[in-house]
């Protein structure tokens, strides 16, 4: 069962083969035996998760399931949940219980999904590796001294260790597809505005959009019919009309374009996973695909902008955990400003500091024009290059990050080198475009151990049914995706 | 040497829409602390802006009450601060591009002294939407609830009900040349925000609220002086106060060697002056970038159009329709259209059936004068417009003479009552039988042989001493004007 996708899951569980309850009882079972290593899981609630499953077996029953109804998923702890704490990762929420729901979990919890729990990630959605979170990291389960990438750590290291059947995510800087490389799994970072942001904590308001995280793009796909939707809650969410992301699964690739930037394929990437993507392009070609030679030239720019753009939104975004209505506050202080302070020093961790930092610094008067606007104007070239480049080409396809799963604590101190881990992944945020990335192959480590690559498919807006379609038929003639760690057995 | 104030002012109106600028929160006023913060307004984490659009709908009837220029687009910034009653730890404010350009208001300055009335054009810089933030209770016995819970003793509460609510922030440039201007401009503006029915006026209870800028030069020159900022400014009696006190301090400052510093000043009311606040030297650098999680606003011309067919008619344009209509003098016109309230009473009486000119001068004289000495708005007048047309028509109806009016109108204003049993009670009825004036007349006539002599001889005194004679025999309710002509048919006769 714990390698079924999402359609057998359901087709099972209306076909009354399991039950919804068997089901969540099987994942929490694995739960209780993995979590205490990997630690994917902030929160827990087995009694509210139960009570979830026993109502879709009920309305299984009365015949008015829907696709995904009793299915259990993990929820990144990203998304307030009614009565669940909502920590995102950080000690200044550690003590928050949400007291509304996220429009994504309103979603699922309409579609009759079943909510698991919620999973780790770095703090405010800050970091490559999970290593930021203030519960802890996460290990990656292909190699259990390695990261899961970040932020969505904990819904990785979930979706790689069969501890829920799927996960919501959300991707700033790359937050889904750079865990989903790293994990060997399938992830998706829609257009900006197709998801709502309503009840996700916010990193960088611009940037941020939730997407799945699955064993496979049909399974992406059947979640995406859950999660995208116009939300009158959300000012920057587009009045889309709703699609069947599935429909077009099983188009043939005969004729695609594919373009590959010649600057995802230079200085940077790592030769063994540069192979794993030469080999999935091989067999794109096989399936019909024509090779296109595209040039994103202002690629070496994303990095900076970003480190200018989402620092500014992150600074401003944070300023309401101040101690004064919810969250941490400092147990002593002197007086009002001494209470900021000490709350905010307390409750935030390093990178989060940083970050606050690099934002107030680049919205200062003064620094304002010289960073946050001129980086607002690259943005837009960073922009303008996708759209010069789907002018030739249906997608674009590269690696999602420059390397396989790095070791824990390996770039800890070296933030520049953890951001650069998102160095393909970022512009597309930027752009506003859709990404995502997809199991490709495996490269033997130092240590002699197989560790996942990831192919990025980036896609033109809204054009996300035909990515699917594009990863589906991959993963119709490959098996990467099917692919599961070997763990050590975890407690009995 | 002569010295030059020079003055702007910033005024924040509260919109009067149901629900705050960025949520579906109320926003009605004295609610108990906390029951109208939702989780956009306590900012929970994950919460984002909606704008109101009926906020925006009265930040375009402002600009077009003024004839401003509405950009197609304006954006909306963050102004970021900590403070524990701004939830976000940022103001959701316009900063480069306001919904509303530059514009211009009409104001009449009043005669002072020797100096005559006058009129001038204040230009406004622009205006802004933008949200209040909540309030710091420091004396928590003010408020019921948390007194009575008793734990609270010595703490600071904040109330989040204002959080949120829709402001516009209407910006002049430093036109106004003293006191007296700024007072007419704050009034004028005053009064114009209540005419088109965006703000409720409440000085009180903070629902209008000015910041004046002052500064003084030496008469002569262009360089503006260092400005203090005046807050907290709750009337108009205040205002002129304040800006007297703050200039004279300026001057004499000045005079005696001293330099004024940017600040922002308080007035104390008990004191009559003006004290900083803070110097402009330790403000925030508020940090201001577009707000992400809104997009711009696009007012587009069809959007101004659906505004403007809501707009009322302009203080302005009813004044010289008044003039035109209903001939009345301008100094009437503009008495009548100085408040929304007095106009509307004014044309209800008029379109209830009486004479213009008559209705006008009862709402500016019996009607203000009884306003004016309870201290009561025209809203409150226990005549209505519809009662007080009844009472003219009984006049131009020779029902009632307009002594006996004056007599009723009393009467109604103390303890109500129905205008013709007012009248009955009173014995009030006019005669206007002309078969009983003739009687009166021919018994008055009788009983004065010596004055229908003398008017004979031409002495016309002798013609209105009979008349009071008639008028007075009918103990006052003879038709004046029938009693008039039966005499002079019977004299002549």
């Amino acid at each position: 069962m714990i390698n079924s996708s999402l359609k057998s899951l359901s087709t099972a569980l209306q076909a009354k083969t399991i039950s919804s309850v068997e089901l969540t009882q099987e994942y929490l079972n694995r739960i209780h035996q993995f979590n205490p290593t990997i630690n994917a899981y902030i929160t827990l609630d087995e009694a509210k998760t139960l009570a979830q499953a026993q109502a879709a077996d009920a309305r299984i029953a009365a015949g008015s399931a829907d696709a995904l109804t009793g299915i259990p998923f993990a929820q990144k702890d990203i998304f307030c949940a009614k009565g669940w704490v909502t920590t995102c990762g950080s000690k200044m929420l550690a003590n928050f219980v949400a007291p509304y729901d996220a429009d994504v979990i309103s979603q699922f919890d309409a579609a009759g999904a079943v909510n698991l729990g919620k999973t780790n990630m770095d703090e405010f959605a800050m970091g490559s590796s999970n290593e930021t979170s203030f519960f802890g990291g996460v290990k990656n389960p292909w190699d259990f001294s390695r990261v899961p990438g970040g932020s969505s750590g904990g819904s990785a290291a979930a979706v790689a260790a069969r501890l829920c059947a799927a996960a919501t995510g959300t991707d700033t800087g790359g937050s889904i597809r750079q865990p989903a490389s790293l994990c060997g799994f399938t992830g998706l970072k829609p257009t900006y505005g197709l998801v709502s942001r309503y009840g996700m904590i916010a990193f960088a308001s611009s940037l941020d959009q939730a997407g799945p995280m699955a064993k496979s793009a049909e399974d992406c796909a059947l979640m995406m019919n859950v999660m995208a939707g116009f939300d009158e809650r959300d000012s920057t969410s587009v009045n889309h009309p709703k699609e069947d992301y599935s429909r077009d699964l099983k188009q043939s690739l005969k004729g695609l374009k594919i373009g590959l930037p010649r600057e995802y394929f230079a200085e940077g990437l790592d030769t063994s996973v540069a192979k794993v993507i030469e080999a999935a392009i091989e067999q794109y070609k096989k399936l019909g695909a024509e090779i296109i030679d595209i040039s994103l030239p202002n690629t070496s720019l994303s990095i900076p902008v970003y480190y200018v753009l989402a620092p500014a939104e992150a600074s401003s975004n944070l300023s309401r955990y101040d101690g004064v209505r919810f969250g941490h506050r400092a147990a002593q202080y002197d007086d009002l400003m001494d209470m900021y302070m000490k709350s905010r020093a307390e409750g935030f961790g390093a990178e989060v500091k940083r970050r606050i930092l690099i934002g107030t610094y680049v919205l200062s008067a003064g620094y304002y024009d010289a960073y946050y606007l001129k980086a607002q104007q690259i943005r837009r070239l960073i922009a303008q290059d996708f759209t010069d480049a789907f002018k030739k080409c249906d997608v674009i396809m590269g690696p999602a990050a420059p390397s396989t799963a790095f070791k824990i604590g390996e770039k800890t101190d070296d933030p520049v080198a953890m951001y650069l881990q998102d160095i393909y992944t970022i512009s597309t945020n930027l752009a506003g475009l859709p990404g995502m990335s997809i199991p490709a192959g495996f490269v033997m480590s130092e240590d002699g151990k197989d560790l996942p690559a990831g192919l990025q498919i980036i896609g033109n807006y809204f054009d996300e049914a035909r990515m699917l379609n594009v990863a589906h038929q991959y993963q119709q003639v490959t098996d990467w995706h099917m692919k599961m760690p070997v763990m050590p057995e975890g407690k009995q | 040497m002569e010295w030059e104030v020079v003055i702007g002012l910033e005024t924040h109106t509260q919109l009067q829409t149901k629900t705050k600028q960025f949520s579906s929160a109320s926003t009605a006023f004295g609610a108990e602390p906390n029951t109208q913060a939702c989780e956009v307004s306590t900012a929970l984490p994950g919460v984002l802006p909606v704008l109101n659009a009926e906020a925006v709908k009265c930040a375009i009837k402002f600009g077009l009450a003024i004839d401003a220029e509405i950009p197609l687009r304006s954006v909306f910034s963050r102004k970021n601060y900590f403070y524990p009653d701004l939830p976000k730890g940022y103001q959701i404010s316009q900063f480069e591009l306001p919904v509303v350009g530059k514009g211009k208001v009409t104001i009449q300055v009043p005669a002072v002294g020797k100096n005559a009335a006058y009129e001038k054009v204040i230009n406004i810089t622009r205006a802004h939407l933008e949200e209040d933030a909540g309030k710091s209770v420091h004396d928590l016995k003010s408020v019921s609830a948390l007194h009575s819970a008793g734990a609270l003793q010595d703490m600071s509460g904040i109330d989040l009900n204002r959080a949120g609510t829709p402001l516009l922030e209407i910006v002049t440039e430093p036109d106004m040349r003293s006191a007296a201007e700024a007072v007419a401009y704050a009034k004028k503006l005053h009064e114009l925000v209540q005419w088109i029915g965006i703000c409720d006026g409440n000085m009180q209870e903070g629902s209008f609220r000015c910041d004046v800028n002052v500064s003084v030069r030496p008469k002569g020159t262009e360089k503006l002086g260092t400005r203090r900022e005046i807050k907290n400014l709750n009337s108009f009696k205040f205002m002129q106060q304040a800006i007297e006190y703050e200039t004279r301090w300026q001057i004499e400052t000045l005079e005696d060697g001293g330099k004024i510093q940017q600040a922002t000043v308080l007035f104390n009311p008990g004191t009559g002056e003006t004290k900083a606040m803070r110097s402009k030297e330790e403000a925030n650098d508020y940090r201001y970038f577009p707000d992400p999680d809104l997009l711009p606003l696009e007012v587009t011309e069809a959007d101004k159009n659906a505004v403007r067919a809501l707009m009322p008619e302009l203080p302005e344009v009813m004044k010289a329709r008044f003039e035109s209509e209903y001939a009345l003098s301008s100094y009437d016109a503009s008495s009548l259209t100085s408040s929304r309230d007095l106009a509307d009473f004014f044309i209800e009486t008029v379109s209830a059936g009486s004479d213009a000119k008559q209705a006008a001068n009862w709402v500016m004289g019996s009607i203000s004068a009884k306003l004016n000495v309870e201290d009561k708005p025209i809203s409150a007048s226990p005549i209505s417009p519809i009662q007080l047309s009844q009472l003219l028509r009984r006049i131009s109806d020779n029902i009632i003479s307009k002594n006996a009016a004056k007599q009723i109108f009393e009467a109604m204003w103390l303890d109500g009552g129905e205008l013709d049993a007012i009248i009955e009670a009173k014995g009030l009825k006019q005669e206007s039988d002309s078969g009983a004036i003739e009687a009166i007349i021919d018994e008055v006539l009788a009983a004065n042989p010596a004055m229908v002599e003398e008017f004979k001889a031409g002495k016309e005194k002798a013609f209105n001493a009979l008349v009071g004679q008639a008028m007075k025999a009918s103990r006052g309710k003879a038709n004046p004007a029938q009693v008039n002509e039966i005499l002079k048919k019977k004299l002549a006769a």
